[in-house]
């Protein structure tokens, strides 16, 4: 266990240093909530595929020792090597492991969280494997050394100014060129060079059916498509919470995901993988790490429903002014912050205060995670156990007694109110951090009970 | 114990307690017409769909529309004096030079525009995605209205298949929208009649 090396509030402090960045960044995002409530409207039946998302999922939950056997034996009679891991490290060698064995040292990638999550590309490069990111936005960040920022827009975080300083360093594109569809011809042409000399593919899974052992993988680049029906070796990995039972539930599902992340009605390619093509190996890595235990946590393992739209990042009113990196954990935001404690509750502590609660999240969220209540409720698991710093747990306590007192709590008011009144500099001063990015407001003359009180009589 | 034994063990003891699936989860979108929605959604996805009414008239459509194209290849058997049918490649990386590919698919789906192809019309799985530019041929009738009917349909399972949406995209540099991606840079649809 490791203490985080900056918190979440104060890598938001450093985001927010430049204003009009930070209202773009806000902007950004928001413009992709609403293009997912434009198209979610669209649908009359979209609540009640919502809540059938949801029952499905439950469903898994109950059942995942039984659909994963099933999925399994499917996967294996569809001619699919099926791998388990209990942990980063060893989902991290079974990948070696096959790379070794093909005398593999080149591989492409598409976008995996579960990669991210695991520390995969690390790991393999310190064991002499090349790992090239193909999708566009994962590129970008891979060729930045940074991680991705969200889990649907990696590169969400980065001006095109960015990028085309990145490309013509990295890819000799012209300087100062910023014309999207120039670059990402340019980033077309580098790709496709690296697909068409790879052996080894890997992928992630949106989606493993039980009933068919088939997996699903959605882009709208088509990457993953041209990573593994070129390769002689495909991997695909995938958390076992992927599952679901049946194939026809897929079509809940696929109806919710990209209308959910980006408000398309679907992603340009759904795959469905089942067997391997002639001649080519197919691999399949299922990871548990930390997820079985998750499913006993009682309050938290709805977080295992989550189908990684990436819809409750983009409403989120913290994660659109802070960033994705601030959450420092591979997946970020809401659904990141009650995930990160499971993996690691001293280095995770500060994501579930990352939080106003205002229920957003759960509100968008296409499989009905209670994610704003998981957020308090993780708060309260951290701090009893210890895991919160000191400062934030006095002042909890702190708060604790004023609130819990009615008459110390009018006296502190009364206070509060004529220090703000005769003595400002007591308040709007840099130790405030309520005092950051705005002004205190006019303390009113009086409390509201003082008034009910008075107007009563 | 093995990782598998471990972690199944561990799931069967900390799996909630037992909960049901839903008996309803397909729903009817009832569009007043399928093709008309069809072709709609298509159009906002950068996709044009043309309606022929015979695989004669295909041919024709076809070569004018992609007169001046050399490395062309189809699975269209009424296609094959036009351009390659055999595709005996020995290596799928040989399809790299294809520039337009007019391929048979089964059917398309009218809420998203995605059309269903698979190894039952395909023998390269790469074909649809390497070529630079992707045209389909599906029978006019066979059009559904949404997903949970794609997915009545496709009752058999084949080794592979795809849901395809419209040409490759990303939005990955600040949100601007641009086509062609790593797969085809555009699309077009056509129904045959009959």
């Amino acid at each position: 266990m490791s203490k985080a090396v900056i918190d979440h509030a104060e890598a938001s402090e450093t985001f927010n240093k430049d204003e009009s960045y930070v209202d773009w960044h806000d902007e950004t995002l928001w413009f992709v909530r609403k293009k997912r409530d434009i198209s979610s409207k669209l649908l009359p039946e979209w609540e009640a595929l919502r809540e059938t998302a949801s029952q499905i999922k439950d469903y898994v939950l109950s059942h995942m020792d039984d659909l994963l056997e099933a999925f399994e034996k499917n996967a294996k009679a569809n001619g699919v090597h099926v791998h388990w891991a209990a942990d980063a490290k060893e989902h991290n060698e079974i990948v070696l492991a096959i790379l070794k064995q093909h005398k593999i040292d080149r591989m492409v990638k598409s976008k995996s969280m579960l990669t991210e999550e695991c520390h995969m590309n690390e790991f393999l490069s310190q064991n002499g494997i090349e790992v090239i990111d193909t999708d566009l936005g994962e590129r970008i960040v891979q060729l930045r050394q940074e991680p991705p920022s969200h889990i649907v827009l990696p590169a969400i975080h980065l001006k095109k100014k960015d990028i085309g300083d990145l490309f013509h360093e990295h890819l000799g594109t012209d300087a100062g060129a910023t014309d999207p569809q120039y670059l990402t011809e340019a980033a077309r042409q580098h790709l496709r060079d690296k697909f068409l000399t790879r052996r080894a593919a890997l992928t992630g899974v949106n989606f493993a059916v039980a009933e068919t052992g088939a997996f699903v993988v959605c882009t709208n680049e088509g990457n993953a498509d041209m990573g593994a029906h070129l390769a002689d070796v495909h991997i695909a990995c995938m958390g076992f919470e992927k599952i679901v039972p049946l194939q026809a539930h897929l079509g809940v599902f696929l109806r919710l995901l990209a209308r959910s992340a980006t408000g398309q009605p679907i992603t340009t390619y759904s795959s469905h993988f089942k067997t391997p093509r002639e001649g080519q190996e197919m691999h399949l890595v299922i990871v548990d790490n930390g997820r079985s235990t998750q499913l006993g946590r009682a309050d938290f393992r709805n977080s295992l429903k989550c189908i990684r739209c990436g819809a409750c990042m983009n409403t989120c009113p913290v994660y659109r002014r802070s960033g994705g990196h601030s959450y420092h954990n591979a997946v970020a935001g809401p659904i990141g912050s009650i995930l990160a404690p499971n993996l690691d509750m001293t280095k995770n502590a500060d994501l579930p205060f990352a939080s106003t609660l205002c229920g957003s999240c759960s509100n968008v969220c296409p499989v009905k995670i209670d994610i704003h209540d998981q957020l308090y409720k993780w708060r309260q698991v951290l701090v009893q156990g210890g895991h919160v710093p000191q400062a934030k747990e006095i002042g909890i306590k702190a708060m604790s007694m004023v609130l819990s007192q009615p008459r110390f709590y009018q006296w502190s008011g009364r206070l509060g109110r004529s220090v703000m009144r005769t003595l400002p500099f007591m308040v709007n001063n840099s130790l405030n951090p309520w005092y950051k990015q705005r002004e205190m407001p006019e303390p009113p003359k009086e409390s509201f009970r003082d008034w009910y009180v008075r107007n009563r009589k | 114990m093995s990782s598998r034994e471990q972690i199944l063990q561990q799931v069967k003891l900390n799996k909630p307690s037992e909960t049901f699936l839903p008996l309803h989860y397909t729903f009817d979108s009832g569009y007043e017409n399928t093709e008309v929605k069809f072709k709609e959604i298509l159009k906002a996805i950068y996709t044009e769909v043309i309606v022929v009414d015979s695989l004669a008239e295909l041919k024709e459509k076809v070569e004018e529309m992609y007169a001046g194209v050399v490395n062309k290849v189809t699975t269209v058997a009424e296609l094959s004096s036009w351009a390659d049918f055999s595709l005996q490649v020995e290596d799928p990386h040989e399809l790299e030079m294809v520039e337009i590919a007019i391929l048979q698919a089964e059917f398309g789906v009218a809420e998203n525009g995605a059309v269903w192809i698979s190894d039952n019309h395909l023998q390269h799985r790469v074909l649809p995605f390497i070529t630079q530019n992707l045209a389909f041929v599906i029978p006019r009738n066979a059009l559904v209205n949404n997903m949970h009917d794609a997915y009545k349909r496709l009752s058999d399972t084949t080794g592979w298949g795809c849901f395809i949406a419209g040409p490759s995209k990303t939005a990955d540099i600040e949100q601007s929208l641009v086509i062609g991606a790593h797969g085809a840079r555009s699309m077009v649809i056509f129904l045959v009649e009959n």
